[in-house]
């Protein structure tokens, strides 16, 4: 009987006080033990026909992987892991396993899944810590050269496997620093950035070459990589980059925010650790973060951990349709984030000196369901009221950035100015590919991963048959 | 790495770098900027391109000292390196044969405005040029203006050199005229303002460069908005130049002023650190 119900409930991983982490940037959960993290994994069926593995965007062998958990062999797990994806420190913290592998998990059905990515993520920290790393062998060079634009997660990916099919792998980078969103957007209390700042190096030690600074679209065009830089093939992985914001008035006040702007001052530019970092930031006391995603917790309790006093969520449909993670709403609850739900900023008060002071605000109500699924706000008349702030973030989502895309004529783009590409990646430009934000619009680590995966096949392919006649996706 | 090549003080508060970008220089255009890192905890700063030599793959940037990073940056001598150059970024300058041109250049701005003037002169335009800066100590480059000038006026706002004048008196001599078909003007914000001012009178489409304060320079971040036409851009992407007419300056003004006391504690920290030797 104690068996059963102990097999019910998951094994937690222990976390910081909320009070506590309220006021530092490190991280929220404490790793599993050994013990813990073989505790949970007993708790897996090891199920012949696993379907957790069908949620995962890039297949990792899920229930082989949790099995040798068991058997306390964690380096291995780790290896087994690494056969489909390259970072799993990375993605054993950011990826939305509740809606993925765990959402699929058969223990789930009468009690809590497999804690997945708890387990995942402990074997990557035990890999790194044990120093056993392993690099896998170099294959037999293939003579051919691909480019990779954005260091995000989906350009690491294609990177980390296209240098493993033996060919000769560059990596771009805008800014001055790798990793992408997993740099400048995800807060160093939920992705430490020593754990990016290694997964780089590992695949550096796999020998691709890393170069920053380098605006593809200004610097070279993607034209010049193919036909004068000899690059065989290009994979562009530059992710969603433009913010949205609300085209309310006093929006350009200062003190309103991109989250965008926000989250790179503190996590590339280190402005939480100003003055000892020259990037500044503002210090809010009462600041207000609009939206309810994974981008709106981060802003909020980066927010928070800066100092603030109160810190306001101000979301326009309510909690249930929030699209931020489970366990980010949840932390964010805890910490004392104030969830202003079924509210919209109409407007931006000014201090009188160009300042921000106060938002505007109207009630909304939800009606019927829009072309997303959820039920559409529209505002209550005469609920207007003001909420006193002196920070605004806008975290209302992005758009295609068409700095790199507008210097190829060749590309073809969608309405929205996002890549056309095929589910292999395959653009209408001879040699490119591409997957991730800039082509399927703002969504998680693990998707681009898994484009970035894709991609990467769909190369291997094109440089064995570069010479093809080459009509593009049809 | 990016390596000073030559250092110049034009003045005690104005300093010249040329250093090492060959990928850049190979791109640079007039009206393009390039964004800079000194080291690992320094922030990211635009600075305008003055000139760049696409053979020895250097380019030129002319800056003056006016807080913490750019006072670093003014200790840095020939053989140093910087840490992270970016670029070339923003739309380069239009440039055609207009006819009669005006190149109005202030304070530092007389840099960013030097590849433009000869630019304008190479495509065959008349070229009236005037530079201009609070005292002589201030001005630099007159003899490279002059090379690309059909016509060039100093002033300076206390007359220790040249006219005893702002930029606008001999701007609006030269709208007087009645043939000038485009001015453009790079300086600090409240002079563009006001050369702006001068030539709405007359009519006469008039370019500015603006200089807001930024992160990424790739149109990601959004912190260098500005108001054109009573739209939101990004002066990074959408910019740096922008028809003046057009242009929020008072807005411009009061977001170059967003962190005044982060500025003044970082420059505090930073003398106190010179002061105690580090």
């Amino acid at each position: 009987m104690e068996e059963k119900k102990k097999a019910k409930k998951r094994v937690q991983m222990r976390e910081q006080d909320p009070l506590k982490r309220a006021r530092n940037f490190e991280e929220v959960p404490y790793a599993y033990s050994p013990e813990e993290a073989m505790e949970e994994a007993s708790r897996c069926l090891v199920c012949k026909r696993p379907a957790c593995m069908g949620g995962c965007p890039v297949e990792v062998n899920i229930p082989a992987f949790i099995s040798l958990i068991k058997d306390g062999k964690f380096v291995e797990a780790c290896y087994k892991i690494k056969e489909k994806n390259s970072f799993p420190a990375v993605c054993g913290r950011v990826c939305p396993q509740e809606v993925q592998c765990e959402a699929r998990c058969l223990v789930g059905k009468k009690g809590e899944p497999v804690a997945v990515g708890n387990l995942e993520r402990f074997v990557a920290d035990y890999e790194a810590e044990k120093g056993e790393v392993k690099l896998p062998e170099k294959p037999k060079p293939t003579g051919r050269k691909v480019a990779v634009i954005g260091s995000g997660p989906g350009g690491l990916t294609c990177a980390s496997d296209l240098i493993q099919a033996g060919h000769q792998v560059t990596l771009f980078e805008a800014l001055h620093k790798a990793g992408g969103v997993l740099v400048y957007g995800i807060p160093e209390f939920r992705l430490p950035k020593a754990i990016v700042g290694r997964e780089v190096e590992y695949i550096q030690k796999l020998g691709v070459e890393v170069v920053v600074n380098a605006v593809v679209g200004r610097l070279y065009t993607v034209d010049e990589l193919l036909n004068e830089q000899g690059y065989d093939a290009v994979y562009i992985g530059i992710g969603a980059g433009l913010p949205m914001f609300l085209g309310i008035p006093g929006e350009n006040l200062n003190g309103v925010y991109s989250a965008n702007e926000f989250l790179t001052r503190a996590n590339l530019m280190k402005a939480y650790l100003f003055p000892e970092y020259d990037t500044p930031i503002k210090v809010a006391k009462r600041p207000a973060i609009v939206g309810g995603g994974n981008v709106a917790m981060d802003s909020a309790r980066v927010a928070l951990r800066l100092g603030a006093e109160k810190v306001y969520l101000i979301y326009r449909r309510s909690e249930a349709e929030m699209p931020a993670r489970k366990a980010e709403v949840h932390h964010a609850h805890e910490e004392g984030i104030e969830f202003l739900l079924l509210t919209n900023p109409t407007g931006f008060i000014d201090d009188g000196k160009g300042n921000v002071c106060a938002v505007e605000c109207v009630k909304m109500e939800l009606g019927e369901p829009d072309e997303s699924g959820r039920r559409r706000p529209i505002p209550v008349k005469g609920s207007e009221f003001q909420v006193e702030i002196d920070v605004a973030i806008s975290a209302l989502g992005a758009r295609a950035n068409p700095l790199l895309p507008k210097t190829m004529p060749d590309l073809k783009l969608n309405k929205k100015g996002y890549i056309m590409a095929d589910e292999t990646g395959m653009t209408s430009a001879r040699g490119v590919f591409a997957g991730g934000d800039i082509v399927t619009g703002a969504a998680t680590v693990i998707s681009a991963m898994g484009a970035g995966r894709k991609a990467a096949t769909a190369i291997n392919d094109y440089l064995k048959w570069k010479y093809w006649d080459f009509r593009g996706p049809q | 790495m990016f390596k000073i090549l030559k250092k110049q003080e034009l003045s005690e508060f104005v300093t010249l770098f040329e250093f090492e970008a060959k990928d850049i220089a190979k791109k640079a255009e007039a009206g393009n900027f390039f964004i800079l890192k000194i080291h690992e905890e320094g922030e990211r700063i635009p600075l305008t391109i003055a000139d760049f030599d696409r053979e020895k793959g250097t380019l030129t940037t002319v800056f003056q000292k006016v807080g913490k990073t750019t006072e670093h940056l003014g200790t840095l001598n020939e053989g140093d390196f910087i840490s992270d150059v970016i670029g070339p970024l923003g739309v380069s300058s239009h440039i055609e044969n207009f006819g009669k041109v005006v190149c109005v250049g202030g304070g530092v701005g007389i840099a960013p405005v030097y590849p433009i003037t000869r630019a304008l002169k190479e495509a065959g335009n008349k070229v009236l040029s005037i530079i201009g800066a609070r005292n002589k100590d201030l001005l630099f480059w007159e003899d490279k203006m002059r090379d690309v000038s059909d016509e060039l006026v100093i002033t300076t706002d206390d007359g220790s050199y040249g006219r005893k004048a702002v930029v606008t008196v001999p701007l609006e001599e030269f709208l007087k005229g009645g043939d000038i078909d485009m001015v453009i003007a790079i300086g600090p914000a409240i002079m563009m303002k006001f050369v702006c001012k001068t030539t709405e009178k007359y009519n006469v489409k008039t370019v500015v460069s603006l200089n807001s304060i930024m992160i990424d320079g790739t149109g990601m971040c959004g912190g260098c908005r500005v108001e054109v036409g009573g739209e939101t851009k990004f002066c990074c992407v959408d910019g740096p130049e922008f028809d003046g007419a057009d242009v929020n300056f008072d807005l411009l003004m009061e977001r170059q002023r967003m962190y005044p006391d982060e500025e003044k504690a970082a420059m505090e920290r930073y003398t106190e650190a010179i002061k105690g030797g580090k």
